[in-house]
């Protein structure tokens, strides 16, 4: 999001406090986050693929809500309003198309009305096909689930995305030379997909609430949180939705200064601090142009304040903006580069996805590795899964070479944390016996940590294993 | 606990933020001075310059002050054994293309010449926009640093009366050109329409933001300076210099003879007011003779033949008649010697450029 989006956005929200006061704060939000996902999507080279993945998102999460959702429920007849409201918003900004004023909403003119039709055709066929139905099969879920990681994967794998936009460029009549693997950046899918999978995964479990389509549409897309998190849980994003205007507004008096101060904080680090320091961070170009060890430690912690302002940086932002609007979202982040050891570090790092990791990967698998014969012995295990854990957030962010040396890095590092931890507990314990040297034990941990972090770090930036290994090498004075 | 009331801090908020504007624009506290090159990491071999930052690690700004507090010049004390000389000009002395120590300037340090028992120490204050008054204002900067000897490498190309103020340094300064003017006789014209005149809104901390940003900018990239010694871009491939030409005489609308009314004559002769008794150095610099098609028209890109042969007569009459050191070295490269202008010489013109002016430099010391 850049600048003039988050301040339209923050002035938006306070507006609704100011002039709509004790109704409709739940269209707001809905209405709100439908018109954002469209705003937000950038231009795209596949043509009019900047309407159509948004409305992709839209259609996807309907389908999703439908078959996570209990037989009562998916009754109510709110569910028709809001279909036909978000239907009728995106029909009039497919309408702009017409009225080159008004298309302020998506990147370019939008497409031909009939496709759009089509979709909503097809998706209302699917939704009464599925209804007819006289028991509801857990293997739509499955369906769900498996279909919400192919369309994850199409987008993370290069080699899926480039014939994913290959495919598209031939629907579209589009040169097929200048196909690329990023023609097809699909905003916020990563965040919708993990949203996506917890509500199928807590269905399958039982343990999802019911939810009308509006509360699940607005959860999924809710614009303070679409494009960089936080992951919130639907049983704790629902209560706040659910408490009454009257209550919220009356809280709101009160989370003003708060929430203000929050977006003020967020827009300080993601626009001033973070900005700042890209222009000294390490880079593909820069990686290969640094001539001494120092400047390369230096750029290399530049990258590593980078990313962390700019990312706690949109996160505040996001959790000011909600807050405006009565929504607590949760915590991201909780100073972690001041954690004394790895595992620390990450329970403080981007905390709500480590949670989502935890709860439907890590916890599962370690449950099913116990519950063998002859289980594996208890550090393999340990090794097995954290490692396994790491290479999926890695994955999360892209299937390449250094998104899965950085998984990796960090599973290791993970591992040999707790084996570490569990030798030396008890001797750390007995030297530590004074404040100075608890003190010392803490300094020490988290400087190791940091920098333990922050060569991590150097896998992240960078896009191949070689000049990430040369990095590495200058850091160590070995090689320029 | 007193109950913190939204309004009274967007109120407060809103009336400090106009007051530290307000305070801004009438104090203009000239933070250019400040800078963190020389102490955190080293200064720049050349001006900052440049039109794509993020590649470069470097770029153009007006702030005169924080210009010159990023050189290395600012943060080296001249040493007793140490023959200052200042090197200034456009973009030819500033050395597009070229690695600092490609310069003329880097050229003649790397020739460690010993002028007067003292070690020949060029300093390139040249920059990349060709205007003698753009030169006259970076000499009256320069002359703080004691130079021992100025090195002005001219070009016709700079002395068109309407280019004088028209350049973004000049033009984003004017009261530096009109103190020139009352202090050295420097033909500023009260009406020029080519200054971008600063109204009080416009000297408020947001009405000067792109200053402010660029100032913290160049201090940032200082690091990538001191990381990378990289201070513009060099591309792999480019366009080289243009050898054939129309049939086509003309010159900034003037015609033959070229006079010197026609000429910034003036801002030759302030330059020379300010250096005062230290000496300098004048030198036509060298540029591309094509022999391509119509060069019996034109020499070259900038210049038809007629003009610049005027230019040439021009300047060895002004010399004489003001005992100025002029030295011509119009023609020392040959063709294959220049990138992509008519005026950018390769490193090795720029090595036989500075083995030219090597025995003027010993001659002139004191």
């Amino acid at each position: 999001m850049a600048l003039e989006n988050i301040l339209i956005l923050a002035a938006a929200s306070l507006l609704w406090g100011a002039l709509l006061r004790e109704r409709g704060r739940t269209w707001f939000m809905l209405i709100a986050s439908v018109l954002v996902i469209f705003w937000l999507q950038p231009a795209l080279p596949i043509r009019g693929a900047d309407f159509w993945a948004p409305l992709a998102t839209l259609v996807l999460v309907v389908l999703t809500w439908y078959i996570t959702t209990d037989d009562e429920t998916r009754k109510g007849r709110k569910n028709i309003i809001v279909l036909l409201i978000v239907a009728g918003v995106v029909l009039l900004l497919n309408l702009a198309r017409f009225v080159p004023q008004l298309q302020i909403f998506t990147a370019s003119r939008p497409p031909q009305l009939e496709t759009t039709l089509l979709i909503f055709l097809v998706t209302g066929l699917t939704l009464l096909a599925l209804s007819r139905l006289t028991r509801f099969s857990a293997s739509f879920l499955t369906a769900g689930l498996i279909l919400t990681i192919g369309l994850f994967l199409t987008l993370k794998v290069p080699a899926l995305t480039y014939w994913t936009s290959y495919f598209l460029r031939t629907l579209t009549y589009q040169s097929l030379d200048a196909t690329r693997n990023t023609d097809f950046a699909w905003l916020g899918f990563s965040y919708v997909a993990f949203r996506l999978l917890h509500t199928i995964r807590d269905r399958q479990m039982g343990r999802l609430p019911s939810v009308d389509l509006g509360e699940y549409l607005t959860y999924v897309i809710f614009f303070p949180a679409f494009t960089a998190g936080p992951i919130d849980r639907l049983e704790r994003f629902i209560k706040d939705l659910r408490r009454s205007d009257c209550e919220v507004l009356a809280e709101g008096q009160s989370d003003l200064p708060t929430a203000s101060q929050r977006l003020l904080l967020g827009t300080f680090k993601k626009f001033v601090i973070a900005d700042a320091l890209a222009l000294i961070a390490l880079n593909d170009t820069n990686a290969t142009q640094v001539t001494s060890t120092f400047w390369m430690w230096v750029i290399v912690y530049a990258y590593a304040f980078q990313i962390y302002f700019d990312f706690s940086g949109y996160t505040d932002i996001a959790l000011g903006i909600a807050q405006l609007l009565g929504i607590k979202l949760p915590e991201n982040f909780a100073s972690p580069y001041l954690k004394p050891n790895l595992t620390q570090f990450w329970n403080n790092w981007h905390m709500t996805l480590t949670q989502w990791f935890r709860a439907y990967f890590f916890n599962p698998i370690t449950r099913w590795l116990r519950s063998w014969q002859k289980p594996m012995s208890i550090p393999m295990m340990i090794l097995l899964t954290q490692v396994a854990t790491m290479l999926l957030i890695g994955f999360w962010h892209g299937v390449i070479w250094n998104f899965t040396l950085w998984g990796v890095w960090h599973g290791l590092g993970l591992f040999i944390h707790n084996r570490w931890n569990d030798m030396t507990k008890a001797k750390a314990a007995a030297w530590a016996t004074t404040s100075t040297k608890q003190a010392i034990l803490n300094i020490s941990g988290i400087l190791l940590t940091f920098h333990f972090v922050a060569i991590g770090w150097i896998f992240f930036a960078l896009s191949s294993p070689v000049t990430s290994w040369q990095v590495i090498q200058k850091l160590l004075g070995l090689s320029f | 606990m007193n109950e913190i009331k939204p309004i009274n801090v967007l109120l407060k908020g809103i009336f400090l933020f106009i007051l530290f504007n307000l305070v801004i624009a009438a104090w203009q506290p000239g933070v250019g001075q400040f800078s963190l090159y020389n102490v955190l990491y080293p200064g720049r071999e050349r001006l900052p310059f440049g039109e794509n930052p993020k590649q470069a690690y470097n770029l153009s700004l007006f702030d005169l002050d924080a210009m010159f507090a990023s050189h290395v010049i600012a943060g080296s004390p001249k040493a007793d054994d140490e023959f200052r000389v200042i090197v200034i000009g456009d973009s030819s002395v500033w050395g597009t293309l070229l690695k600092p120590e490609e310069t003329l300037a880097g050229q003649l340090n790397q020739a460690s010449l010993n002028a007067c028992g003292k070690n020949v120490r060029a300093y390139n204050l040249g920059y990349p926009t060709i205007s003698l008054t753009k030169d006259v204002m970076l000499l009256s900067y320069a002359k703080q640093y004691d130079p021992d000897l100025v090195l002005w490498m001219t070009t016709l190309e700079a002395f068109p009366l309407e280019k004088q103020t028209s350049t973004p340094l000049v033009a984003n300064n004017e009261e530096k050109a009109r103190e020139l003017a009352t202090r050295y006789q420097l033909r500023v014209e009260a009406d020029d329409s080519n200054f971008e005149v600063k109204s009080f809104w416009d000297k408020t901390f947001v009405g000067d933001r792109r200053a402010w940003a660029d100032f913290f900018r160049l201090q940032i990239y200082g690091v990538m300076w001191a990381a990378t010694g990289i201070d513009q871009v060099y591309p792999s491939d480019y366009e080289k210099a243009q050898t054939d030409f129309e049939a086509d005489e003309s010159y900034h609308d003037l015609s033959a003879p070229l006079t010197e009314d026609e000429l910034a004559i003036n801002a030759l002769e302030t330059g020379f007011r300010v250096v005062g008794e230290t000496p300098m150095l004048l030198v036509n610099e060298p540029m591309l003779i094509s022999s391509g098609a119509n060069s019996d028209i034109r020499y070259n890109f900038f210049y038809p033949r007629w003009a610049y042969d005027d230019y040439r007569e021009i300047m060895t009459a002004l010399s004489q008649r003001n005992g100025w050191t002029y030295i011509d070295l119009w023609n020392i490269a040959p063709v294959s010697e220049f990138t992509n202008s008519a005026i950018h010489l390769t490193p090795a013109g720029e090595k036989m450029l500075a083995e030219a002016l090597a025995p003027y430099i010993l001659e002139n010391c004191r």
